[in-house]
């Protein structure tokens, strides 16, 4: 088992397999970078077969399979093509995986965000290995002119039992790929899985761990140029004037120049944001010349008067933002988001009447919660190759959801969308960060005026100061609890600045296990741009929430598991409302799970525990976190996690996913935050902007997988809400002081 | 601009570059060996860890001019074939997710087990503390350095 980093060129495609007649031939050099199993290169097809989109068989045996989404760690590039390994009924160890380039045409769905890959993957991808197989089938039925359903296949291999015929996929690929493509096709049952559910290797492993070229920071092209941006230091600037005539003198350099990416009125897709519309821009021989002269660019910068534009939402419709003008600061920020946390809000679920319960409650008890801009921060900066021609535009970038930038593409380059060829690079990290386009325009513009194969390179600073941050939230929470601790009544009022978090959420748990129930959202508008960033919005309602039900059970003096298990109890049994979007059968699974692995109601000297649980991205999570104190700092001895996701695809990579979710969310809790000062971001690189480090990480972590035939849900991000709360319940027990604001520790970072 | 004859990978190479350059970006610009990545150019993160001899540096704080005689190893050099034991352990363990920081994490852990072959908890974070993994892999890095520390205790 290996993979291909090279991506294949629709039109080269084309060409080539038309003139191998159906089949297709590739070149051997696409093979020599995999080292790694150097029998797979010794075996290399003389001739390949598509069968569809996915799927190509060489002459030998040797198949190939297209993972389609964008990869940036979840490690979909693996678990992808084990839907189509197991439904084309391959062994894994002749199976060479390759990423797809974007064409929607082909491949339909190209999109990583969400925790979807795997779950909106699960039919199309098992449908279409099953397909190849059935073509396979029906061309060794027609060559041995026997039924087709009396030939069976096992790990690439066809039989007609009867006959004792027999012969390789490989044998029959030729005569299958010039079949119809059958209608209908039956899925396997999961009791028949042979690959899907059994943990399979990282496919970019060893080139991973041998340092090979696999993400476009590292893409060379001949001629190639080195452009970086200059952007204005705060939010509510652009540049006034660049004086560039030192600049320009400096060794190495081609060209200093400012570049416009989008005009007023066009009309931006969902993901088309960008901070600053006007950059100034420095292109040279080599990234050190150009990142030198780039600190000695003199710019100029004015402050922005307010502007609009109009943009498509994600899902249908669109809408006009309003970048307000202005030099904002955290400080002003909080007092304003207290204000409007005082006053009453946009209304989306109510439910009985929760102004009388309040009144009616033998306890009430009220709680705020906050939670700062939040920079994603992966380790590769922003960066992207273009090479952009009279005729057409090759991109090769890091990009989650290809499909939403090729219209601003198409119309700043003036070139039909056709002629945009966008190949899909292994992403160093995304977090949602790379949802968003808007380096690959730039990068094409750059390309375009420069004339000649260009990568743009941010620095650490350019990056983590550019913006489209997570929003920074408030959520105020009341209980109200009956004589015997019954939860009566239950309201929520949130918001943020520039997004509330509630949008998507108020018929989330506890809504529909209580009588009376309010949900309200109010918004502040800003010109610091957002973004989605890893499970958008529950990152920060998982965590308020749970750590406020935790302070509720302790009111009602109950314990937090059995109080939550009663309201599951309340919304199964009796619900509230018709619009409750979870399982309560589900969500209390993971949480008698996560009861009886983590041994819940054990004390142990010295160790405090927390508990939280949370749905969301269609995944059930429930966490327990052990923890201790040494030298007053909180230590995480241990993390228990149940998860019920329905199918687990790849368990190792699964487990290795939520590790990360947890860890993650730990280190954000306790330190993560950006803050603002006129407009400026306050920190700009990993000495200020403090991230959780090897010896903060958790000593031990156990997921647990509830056993599950549900078809798979995703686990990039469901992991990370509720950790949050785990956390902050854990700091109250060893503590005795309640978590409200995050992050929870105040800590200067120390450069180490 | 100045020439330097450097000793990469056991092969002696000519760079003719701006002597402050740092090592990340004559490796990676000049050298065409990007297994060494940028993160944070400020020696905060340890993507860039090289070996100068047989000491972990953070590449993007060490100028071309400061390297002299000394012998660089980068991710590409620390073994033929991606035989080295701590290569190995990252495989079995399958450590990575989305890979960028690993080869500084790879390059830091080998120099560790060289000085320290066998570290405890406490001496792997210590030295580790370094390299940041923004997809929080730390767990599984941790317990390769202790399998690549076993296997080159047994062989």
């Amino acid at each position: 088992m290996t993979s291909v980093n090279k991506g294949i060129n629709r039109r080269d495609f084309l060409k080539v397999t038309a003139l191998a007649g159906g089949g297709m031939l590739l070149s051997f050099s696409w093979l020599t970078g995999c080292k790694s199993t150097p029998e797979v290169v010794s075996n290399l097809p003389k001739e390949w077969f598509e069968l569809n989109s996915y799927i190509k068989i060489g002459d030998n045996g040797l198949v190939t399979l297209f993972s389609p989404n964008p990869e940036f760690g979840q490690n979909i590039k693996t678990s992808l093509p084990m839907l189509l390994a197991e439904e084309l009924d391959v062994d894994w160890k002749n199976v060479v995986v390759e990423q797809a380039d974007f064409s929607i045409k082909r491949f339909e769905r190209q999109f990583t965000g969400g925790s979807t890959s795997i779950q909106m993957a699960w039919e199309p991808l098992r449908t279409a290995g099953a397909t190849a197989r059935q073509m396979l089938i029906q061309a060794a039925a027609q060559t041995w002119q026997v039924p087709a359903s009396e030939i069976t296949t096992k790990d690439g291999v066809l039989h007609h039992q009867k006959s004792s015929k027999e012969a390789g996929y490989g044998e029959m690929a030729s005569q299958a790929a010039k079949l119809e493509v059958p209608k209908e096709v039956s899925l396997k049952k999961a009791a028949d899985f042979k690959i899907i559910g059994k943990s399979k290797r990282n496919v970019e492993g060893f080139n991973i761990v041998t340092g090979k070229p696999l993400f476009s920071l590292d893409y060379k092209h001949e001629g190639m140029l080195i452009a970086m941006i200059v952007h204005p230091p705060a939010f509510g600037q652009k540049i006034k004037s660049v004086e560039d005539s030192a600049a320009k003198s400096m060794p190495g350099i081609k060209d200093v120049f400012t570049i416009k990416l989008f005009d007023e009125e066009f009309e931006r897709q969902a993901f088309d944001i960008t901070s600053f519309n006007q950059l100034a821009v420095v292109v040279g021989n080599t990234t050190w010349e150009v990142m030198q002269t780039k600190k000695a660019l003199k710019v100029e910068w004015e402050n922005t008067k307010e502007s609009n534009f109009v943009i498509n939402n994600f899902g249908g419709g669109k809408k006009t933002v309003t970048v307000p003008a202005g030099l904002e600061s955290t400080a002003q920020h909080k007092k304003l988001m207290a204000e409007m946390a005082e006053k009453p809000g946009t209304i989306l679920r109510k439910d009985g009447d929760p102004a009388g319960a309040f009144k009616k409650a033998a306890k009430v008890i009220e709680r705020t919660y906050s939670a700062p801009f939040l920079a994603h921060n992966t380790m590769e900066p922003v960066n992207c190759f273009a090479h952009v021609t009279a005729d057409k535009a090759e991109i090769y970038g890091p990009i989650q959801i290809p499909e939403f930038v090729v219209a601003g593409l198409s119309t700043r380059l003036g070139l039909p969308k056709e002629k945009i060829h966008i190949r899909l690079a292994r992403m160093g990290g995304g977090f949602g960060q790379r949802s968003y386009g808007h380096h690959l325009l730039e990068a094409a513009i750059i390309s375009q005026k420069m004339k000649a194969p260009v990568k743009l390179v941010y620095t650490r600073e350019d990056d983590m100061t550019y913006g489209i941050y997570r929003p920074t939230y408030m959520a105020t929470y009341k209980a109200g609890l009956d004589e015997k601790g019954n939860l009566i009544a239950y309201s929520i009022k949130a918001g943020g600045i520039p997004e509330g978090p509630l949008g998507w959420a108020q018929n989330r748990f506890p809504a529909g296990a209580v009588d009376n129930y309010l949900a309200e959202e109010w918004v502040l508008n800003s010109n610091i741009t957002m973004g989605t960033f890893r499970a958008p919005r529950s990152n920060f309602l998982g965590g308020a929430e749970q750590s406020f039900l935790d302070e509720v059970a302790e009111l009602a003096g109950k314990d937090p598991i059995d109080f939550r298990l009663e309201l599951f109890d309340r919304a199964k049994n009796k619900p509230v409302g018709k619009e409750n979007n979870y399982d309560p059968d589900r969500y209390a699974g993971v949480l008698k799970l996560v009861r009886d692995k983590s041994d819940w109601k054990q004390t142990k000297k010295n160790v405090h525990r927390g508990v939280s649980a949370y749905f969301c991205h269609n995944t059930y999570v429930a966490e327990v976190i052990d923890l201790s104190m040494q030298e007053n700092k909180p230590v995480v001895e241990k993390v228990y996690a149940a998860v019920d996701c329905g199918v687990v695809v790849n368990p190792d990579a699964a487990i290795n996913m939520g590790q990360g979710g947890i860890i993650d969310g730990i280190g954000n809790a306790l330190y993560g935050g950006m803050t603002f000062q006129d407009g400026v971001p306050q920190k700009n690189n990993f000495d200020k902007y403090r991230l959780i480090r090897h010896s903060e990480a958790p000593k031990a972590i156990e997921i647990h997988f509830v056993k599950s035939e549900e078809n798979p849900t995703g686990l990039g991000e469901p992991l990370f809400p509720p950790i949050f709360a785990a956390l902050a319940n854990a700091l109250y027990k060893a503590t005795g002081k309640r978590e409200y604001d995050q992050p929870f520790l105040q800590v200067n970072e120390q450069p180490v | 601009m100045a020439a330097f004859n450097l000793k990469i990978n056991g092969k002696v190479q000519q760079v003719n570059v701006d002597p402050a350059t740092p090592m990340l970006w004559v490796l990676r610009d000049h050298l065409n060996l990007v297994g060494t990545k940028y993160g944070c150019g400020i020696a905060q993160c340890g993507a860039c860890t090289i070996h100068m001899g047989e000491v972990a540096m953070r590449s993007c704080q060490l100028p071309v001019s400061a390297v002299g005689e000394q012998a660089i190893t980068t991710i590409e050099g620390l073994s033929e074939k991606g035989y080295h034991p701590v290569q190995q352990a990252w495989l079995e363990h399958d450590v990575a997710q989305c890979g960028y920081c690993q080869a500084g994490q790879i390059m830091n852990a080998s120099a560790l087990l060289k000085s320290n072959p066998n570290p405890t908890d406490a001496e792997i974070e210590t030295a580790m503390n370094g390299n940041i993994c923004r997809c929080a892999t730390y767990l599984r890095i941790k317990a390769a350095i202790k399998t690549a520390a076993k296997s080159t205790a047994k062989s």
